[in-house]
């Protein structure tokens, strides 16, 4: 089993490295990934590998050949779906790929299904010579549920690597006769489609709407509607139009529940079936009961519970029909930066910087965006902070002629996508200064190992890499390198002033640890000398959370402007002792907590 | 009445405040019991520092993992400000159990937001059952804020279909499994929480 952590598909590896008799691995990205699975299958043995749905793009160019050879062991795609995007830059429907590939989508409704049906798509894989996609979603994946196991059945199929290259060598002429045949298993499996329970009708009593549905929005229906009929598709591609023709017929409504494209309503409606969609529920998001359940009382012509409520003050316009529910008005909680995160240091350093353009990259350090920073003004994809920033280059015009282009990328992203990119840079000449944050993990999914750590998936010793060493095989002048440690303010700050001057492609390594993996070491919390605060704010442009404001004051400067003061604290309990935010206090107001014993 | 109760709860709090701990607890708690548990959560980007729920369901059938707006039977506030936030979350019948230790986000720090003087006052106002007590104090009192877990999920103990000595055992036995040395100091926890609970 292979994966390159991201959310919410991340927790299928961790897991799966606990099983001891099974080779488990995080790749360096999905396509790598897929690539290994691929080999591993058409060694003869099973394999899966897991990934979130921006991971099936870059995996793509591997499926898009690999459905054309089929499998030796079983092969399957678990792929899931951000539906709502709580850790994703979009929202992606990946049922797309199994139409695009000609290969089975699965989609498990809850943890017991997504057990079951992992063993099927083994099973499918196997039997039809395809991968199969098993795709999930945030709903599938971050639950915890009761899971009833089955007995493990060994995999040996006793057969090794078989040598057939008219079905393994894609070059053209032996690719063309491949295609057709891939065309036949799909029709093959259109027929399972039909025939098999994966796609079962729960019955109901009120006929008034049917639903054809897939995946979490299954037991999101039982619950809105329980008694709806429910044509329930645990094999939603491909589609079992003659099935869902004859469940259409049963019911005066057919209303087709899906997460996230319209996909299936197309292809019912294509079919000439009448349906209702995404007329009426939401395309964005999940379709939790609060999103279906007003929906289909709408078109049902039921009150709902709010409107009752309005309708009986409607002859009193005066009054304000409902107060806002109480905490509507409540500040923001944007998901912050780590207490003595090494990514403070480097985005403080980044907002001083004048005249400048960021791009950015996929990890923690997409928050420099925020607040107090704003020291980010791209994010695409992974790795493409190095293109995008040759492309700013490049394409700049006049009036940006003085700008420094800067680039900001993670040790894991700079591996998984960035490197092309950096050799791109190189290879043409590029005038921009790349920021290197080797934190030794993957931070955002959790501090998984990666070649930076130097440690495999189950925390084993592994070559790491040298950053260094790497960055100047990919073309950058040895006198361009600089490793910084981003809790020594000013050499960070100089190095950064110093390489954006220059017309040439520079990269400043950053060398500490994530603080929440075992490389970090906390050191005793610091506290703020009340008498010697003099207000400055400065400390709070570093943006730590452990940092707080007791009290602000207006103050009248000599020259009759007026200046806000804000004193500060420091929550002891969170802080982890960092050299930050001392490094920011004129009056050495900021020192440790003496005789500090950590509980 | 449908025939098949669930119960709800929703916890509430900032990324590593122990939501999700204290989640688990519950679940695995409701699972002992012989219940369908269902648990799910959003935890947002990166790890620490917004906003964390975590829903735990458990009775006869859980169907969706997520609680709808308007039906959790227990809200479990790690501070109160976010207790705010989720409080309208809650049945009529619900009550809100409330840490009132403070924690206030760099966007307030900055000055770009305020943080509301008196969020208890205002669930008040909104009919809201509750009980608020500062269990951050609580726990640095038992000389470790990372108790605070503890103490909450004592101060729920009594809302429960099952005995506070049930919940007690799970999250002991937790701990006596990984931190022996713990034992003692988080039934002392769980103590007060189950105090401080009656008291307010």
């Amino acid at each position: 089993m292979t994966a390159y952590p991201g959310t919410p598909s991340t927790e299928i590896l961790e897991y799966a490295a606990k099983l001891p008799d099974m080779y488990s691995e995080w790749s360096v990205n999905e396509k790598v990934s897929l690539e290994v699975c691929i080999g591993a299958s058409l060694a003869g043995s099973r394999a899966l590998c897991a990934m979130k749905h921006v991971g099936l793009n870059v995996a793509s160019d591997a499926l898009m050949t690999q459905t054309l050879i089929g499998v030796g062991g079983g092969l399957v795609i678990a792929v899931a779906d951000d539906v709502g995007l709580s850790s994703s830059q979009n929202e992606q429907d990946s049922r797309f790929w199994g139409r695009f590939a000609h290969v089975p989508v699965l989609e498990p409704a809850d943890a017991q299904e997504a057990y079951e049906m992992t063993r099927i798509a083994f099973d499918l894989s196997e039997q039809f010579n395809t991968p199969v996609i098993l795709r999930m979603t945030t709903r599938i994946c971050h639950v915890k549920g009761v899971v009833t196991t089955a007995q493990r059945r060994p995999h040996n199929s006793g057969i090794g690597f078989q040598k057939d290259p008219a079905r393994l060598v894609m070059i053209p002429t032996n690719a063309k006769h491949r295609i057709p045949l891939m065309y036949q298993r799909e029709a093959r499996l259109q027929r399972y489609s039909e025939e098999s329970d994966l796609n079962f009708v729960q019955d109901g009593s009120d006929k008034r709407v049917g639903f054809v549905t897939s995946g979490p929005v299954f037991m999101h229906l039982l619950e809105s509607r329980p008694e709806a009929p429910i044509l329930k598709l645990g094999m939603s591609y491909p589609v079992p139009i003659k099935k869902i023709r004859e469940f259409a017929a049963q019911v005066e409504r057919l209303v087709v529940a899906e997460e996230v494209e319209p996909i299936l309503e197309g292809e019912i409606k294509a079919a000439g079936i009448q349906a209702l969609g995404k007329e009426i529920l939401p395309r964005i998001g999940e379709l939790a009961p609060q999103a279906l359940r007003p929906a289909i009382a709408k078109l049902l012509g039921e009150q709902t519970v709010e409107e009752t409520a309005t309708r009986s003050l409607a002859d009193v316009p005066a009054v304000k029909v409902s107060p806002p529910p109480p905490g509507s008005s409540l500040f923001p909680r944007p998901p912050t930066m780590c207490v003595a995160c090494p990514h403070l240091g480097i985005y403080y350093c980044l907002s001083k910087i004048r005249n400048k353009a960021i791009s950015g990259d996929i990890g923690c350090y997409t928050l420099g965006a925020g607040h107090p920073w704003n020291a980010l003004d791209t994010t695409i994809c992974m790795g493409a902070s190095m293109g995008v920033a040759l492309g700013m280059d490049k394409g700049r015009t006049e009036v940006d002629k003085d700008q420094k282009v800067i680039a900001v990328i993670g040790d894991s992203t700079f591996m998984h996508m960035g490197m092309q990119g950096l050799l791109d840079i190189t290879y043409n000449k590029g005038n921009v200064t790349i920021l290197l944050l080797d934190n030794r993990a993957v931070g955002m999914t959790g501090g998984q190992d990666n070649p930076a750590s130097g440690r495999d998936i189950h925390g084993d010793d592994s070559p790491r890499v040298n950053l260094a060493r790497l960055v100047e095989a990919l073309g950058v002048k040895p006198e361009r390198i600089h490793e910084v440690n981003p809790y020594e303010l000013p050499n960070l700050f100089k190095a950064l002033r110093e390489e954006v001057k220059v017309d040439d492609t520079s990269v400043i390594i950053t060398n500490q640890p994530c603080v929440l993996v075992d490389f970090y070491a906390a050191k005793p919390p610091l506290r703020v000398v009340e008498e010697k605060c003099t207000g400055c704010k400065n400390c709070l442009d570093v943006g730590c959370p452990a940092i707080h404001v007791t009290r602000r004051e207006t103050v009248v400067k000599p020259n009759g402007k007026e200046k806000e003061l804000a004193f500060v604290r420091i929550e002891s309990s969170a802080c982890t002792g960092c050299d930050l935010c001392p490094a920011t206090c004129g009056p050495d107001a900021i020192i440790p907590v003496e005789n500090f014993i950590r509980q | 009445m449908s025939v098949n109760k669930i119960t709800n709860i929703l916890v509430a709090g900032i990324g590593g405040q122990g939501v999700m701990t204290a989640a688990e607890i519950l679940s695995q708690t409701a699972l002992a019991q012989g219940y369908d548990v269902k648990k799910t959560e959003v935890a947002g980007m990166a790890q620490r520092g917004g906003v964390v729920t975590s829903h735990v369901r458990f009775g006869e059938r859980v169907l969706s993992p997520a609680i709808p707006p308007g039906e959790v039977d227990i809200l479990v506030g790690f501070e109160p400000a976010e207790s705010l936030r989720w409080c309208s979350h809650l049945r009529p019948s619900g009550v809100a159990m409330v840490s009132t230790t403070r924690q206030e986000p760099p966007v307030v720090s900055l000055g770009l937001f305020d943080y509301p003087e008196d969020p208890v006052a205002q669930m008040r106002s909104a009919n809201i059952r509750m009980h608020a007590f500062d269990a951050g104090a609580i726990a640095v009192s038992l000389g470790n804020f990372r108790l605070v877990n503890t103490v909450m999920l004592g101060a729920i103990s009594e809302y429960l279909p099952f005995s506070p000595e049930t919940l007690k055992s799970v999250i002991l036995d937790r701990f006596r499994q990984s931190k022996p040395k713990l034992v003692e100091i988080n039934e002392r926890a769980f103590e007060a929480g189950r105090a401080a609970q009656a008291a307010n």
